[in-house]
């Protein structure tokens, strides 16, 4: 036990500073930004724009719950916009077909889990890279959503469905409420259980966690799974919001669930996925869309804000892996 | 053109190790120097100072009597010194020509590559060794010897008058090696100064003018004529201490069969392997690197798939298609490459140590018992003396010597039946070394068995209570403790003695 006392650092307030710097870094950024836009910005804060910006984020809160698995395991999936529109649009169509909201809902969250599983077998078990198999699924899925929908909207008339994306419970709409629960589930599977663990062991060294005993494979198709499933589900909840499966929906949709996580502190190259990091991420880009929106800052000007937004947090980020070496 | 190298008390620490202690001594122009010593003996710290890609901690690299301060590998390449390495650096998909000339290509007065005058220089310059390759053939069309030549030609096209060999022949036919040796002394008649690192006692014989013998990284002593010197004192000069302190071997009574592997086929091996272990045994497996040692035990554990024969453990037949089925029946492995395939550096000593062992402990089959699993890290950072600044400290931060015990401490925790130890002690300081022999010692009073495979022949001597040698993909004795004698294991792991031919690459294809 000796080794172990006697190493430990001191707890000054200087060794307490830079560990919540290291931490949660990005979490005091975001602090700072909402104080200032809560301060400058007119209308920033207030109820109704905080429920505006709590639905803004909805979808990419979501997705980026099990994005984060994927990048954990050192993978990334950049097909998940597109079984958005892919499954908002199943959904519709079998809603109407049958008249089942129930089974819509499945079709729609099943089809997306069909897609990540095909991904998740060519990539763990023909070993082919994660872009180029994601990107290609991406083409694939964003085809069928036109073929299912015969290239337009499918309007639902059932306003039963419409529940999921525009009621509220307490004041909050439910699609905030959906996000927070996905964002507990997956911490808890992340921080809990031995399939979170596995997952960040294989982004760290694969090999090693192979030799360890861990199925490696059987992991990685999992995590493509649950991530077009995720997908899947927020193509539902978003075709429920906008009342018909639109197969042009979220382009781009994609790079902004990688760039929330990333932002976050959530390691590129595997390994590193804080839960709060993701959150945090997922807010800091919603926070600035939304005041940008509010300053009536134009929107050419706004991809170069969110582009350098990113851009600075990764400066960031490379700045406190360097330093960890020395 | 006449050149000679001169390393004075030239002296390399790493972390815990010194790898290089005050080595000098002098290669004149023309000369061709052979460098001999077992794995670890300071032979390739040394070309890799010369090279550039190492600073001496101290000591000086002297060519042509100025003092070199090498900062990289550029600045070695500037004064005029090539190494060529066993794994050649090449790139597959472009031509000879280009490879020749990377970096230095040509150029038209309109700034565009001079195609017609990169080809010209090339073919001159292959002219040289006296190759028919056509400049315009991409590298992956060429044969590993033909890949070797352009190398050495790379090397005379920056005029290098410093031209070190690592290995050279270990992938070479006996066509290409003669060919081989020809340049050389081609090479040595234009007044290069050569260093030639080989295992091959018969190739140091046949090509070298003097032969320097290296031991646990000092120079042990150099023969300036080959005609006073024989392959029997050069083997006692290697190896040659006494090894008893570190070990400190312990006996104990062995039991009966454990494992058992009969007909073992697989990659890396050329003839099918059978060995038995028994309870509370220490199996050793020597052999030299590229033996099949590790492929082996790769194959044991379901690392890689063995395409024929039976593994068998207390009498009962097992199906190891993947380490699972392996960690299933209680026997484990700690790999040879412990960064690559051991720890996971950028996550905790908690879950680097509980990554297996936590399936046992899981709340209603899927929550993890976080307790539980600190329980058993805080157990061993203790009984293992792991030094950590914590539980939650990355594995990649702390020093080999406690990575290691963080995998043995990963297994530990496990029910152990067989524990393959590959390499145990690689990297590792001599103290924690003597920690680790200890523990091996210990597990064995306890009915648990382990084979140490390693490429350190003192090591695998002093702690087994037998010996498998293993010599180019196939295993050729087996050895009990009192019969143990350097000399004669080292001769039979050594690839090309008592009158055997170079081993060439085409035996592969049979």
């Amino acid at each position: 036990m000796e080794n172990t006392a006697t190493i430990k650092p001191k707890n000054s307030i200087l060794t307490i500073s830079r560990n919540l710097w290291e931490n949660s870094g990005m979490l005091l950024i975001f602090i700072l930004l909402f104080i200032l836009l809560s301060i400058f910005v007119p209308y920033f804060f207030t109820l109704r724009n905080m429920i505006g910006l709590g639905l803004s984020v909805s979808m990419v809160g979501m997705v980026a719950c099990t994005m984060l698995f994927c990048l954990a395991s050192g993978d990334f999936d950049l097909s998940v916009e597109n079984i958005v529109a892919f499954s908002g649009v199943t959904a519709a169509v079998v809603m109407n077909a049958t008249g089942s909201i129930f089974l819509g809902i499945i079709a729609g969250i099943l089809g997306g889990g069909l897609i990540g599983l095909i991904n998740g077998v060519i990539i763990a078990k023909a070993g082919i890279n994660a872009l180029i198999t994601t990107l290609a699924m991406a083409q694939i899925v964003r085809g069928l959503a036109f073929i299912v929908s015969g290239g337009s909207a499918v309007g639902v008339s059932d306003s039963r469905f419409f529940i999921l994306g525009n009621e509220q419970f307490l004041g909050i709409p439910n699609p905030i409420w959906i996000t927070i629960v996905c964002f507990i589930i997956f911490g808890v599977l992340l921080n809990n259980t031995s399939y979170g663990k596995n997952t960040l062991a294989i982004g760290g060294n694969m090999e090693a966690t192979r030799l360890a005993g861990v199925a490696v494979d059987k992991i990685k198709i999992l995590i493509f799974t649950l991530q077009g499933m995720m997908a899947g589900f927020a193509g539902v909840v978003l075709a429920s919001r906008m009342t018909s499966g639109q197969p042009n929906t979220s382009i781009g949709f994609s790079l902004d669930v990688i760039s929330a996580c990333v932002l976050g502190g959530v390691s590129l190259s595997g390994g590193v996925a804080p839960i709060q990091g993701a959150i945090v991420g997922v807010l800091i880009m919603g926070t600035v869309q939304n005041a940008m929106n509010l300053m009536n800052i134009p929107t050419f000007y706004q991809y170069v804000v969110r582009g350098l937004i990113l851009l600075i947090a990764v400066l960031i980020d490379r700045f406190k892996q360097t330093n960890r070496k020395n | 053109m006449t050149a000679y190298l001169q390393f004075q008390s030239v002296s390399k620490n790493f972390p815990g190790v010194r790898a290089l202690d005050g080595v000098s001594f002098k290669v004149k122009s023309g000369e061709v120097r052979g460098l001999i010593g077992e794995n670890g003996a300071g032979k390739s710290t040394l070309l890799k100072i010369l090279s550039g890609a190492y600073y001496p901690t101290e000591g000086k690299i002297i060519i042509n009597g100025t003092p070199q301060d090498f900062q990289g590998t550029r600045d070695a390449l500037n004064a005029g010194v090539a190494i060529i390495y066993q794994e050649l650096n090449l790139v597959p998909e472009m031509t000879v020509a280009e490879n020749l000339l990377l970096g230095h290509f040509p150029l038209k007065r309109s700034g565009f590559i001079d195609f017609k005058k990169m080809e010209s220089i090339a073919s001159e310059e292959l002219s040289y060794i006296l190759e028919e390759i056509d400049p315009n053939k991409k590298i992956k069309e060429l044969s590993i010897g033909q890949r070797q030549m352009i190398e050495i030609a790379k090397a005379l096209l920056h005029n290098a008058d410093i031209i070190a060999f690592d290995e050279p022949t270990s992938s070479l036919s006996d066509k290409e090696t003669i060919r081989l040796f020809n340049i050389i002394k081609n090479l040595k008649d234009k007044g290069k100064s050569i260093i030639y690192v080989s295992h091959r006692m018969e190739e140091i014989f046949k090509i070298c003018d003097s032969v320097t013998v290296f031991r646990d990284g000092r120079m042990i002593e150099t023969f300036m004529e080959m005609d006073k010197v024989n392959h029997d004192l050069l083997v006692s000069r290697m190896v040659g201490r006494d090894i008893k302190d570190i070990y400190s071997y312990r006996s104990r009574p062995l039991g009966n069969t454990v494992l058992k592997a009969e007909k073992i086929i697989g990659p890396g091996l050329k003839k099918a392997a059978s060995f038995e272990l028994k309870k509370g045994e220490i199996l050793g497996f020597f052999g030299l690197v590229g033996a099949g040692r590790s492929e082996l035990m790769r194959l044991i554990y379901g690392a890689e798939k063995h395409s024929d024969g039976e593994i068998s453990l207390e009498g009962k037949q097992l199906r190891i298609q993947s380490p699972r089925n392996a960690i299933d029946n209680g026997i484990f492995f700690c790999p040879e490459d412990r960064k690559d395939d051991g720890i996971i550096p950028i996550r905790s000593v908690d879950e680097n140590i509980n990554i297996s062992v936590r399936r046992h402990s899981m709340k209603a089959g899927f929550f993890l018992n976080k307790k539980e699993e600190r329980k058993t890290t805080d157990s061993f950072i203790k009984t293992l003396q792991i030094k950590t600044p914590s539980r939650e400290n990355r594995v990649g931060s702390l020093s080999g010597g406690n990575q290691q015990k963080v995998i043995l401490a990963r297994w530990l925790a496990e029910d152990v039946n067989v524990l393959i130890m590959d390499e145990p002690t690689r990297g590792i300081d001599v103290g924690t070394k003597n920690e680790i022999y200890q523990l091996m010692y210990d597990l064995t009073e306890e009915g648990k068995s382990i084979i140490c495979v390693s490429s350190d022949l003192p090591e695998v001597m002093g702690v087994s209570d037998r010996m498998i040698i293993m010599r180019e993909g196939e295993i050729v004795d087996s050895m009990e403790k009192q019969d143990y004698s350097e000399e004669i294991i080292l001769s039979k792991a050594l690839p090309d003695i008592a009158g055997e031919k170079i081993p060439v690459l085409k035996k592969k294809e049979n």
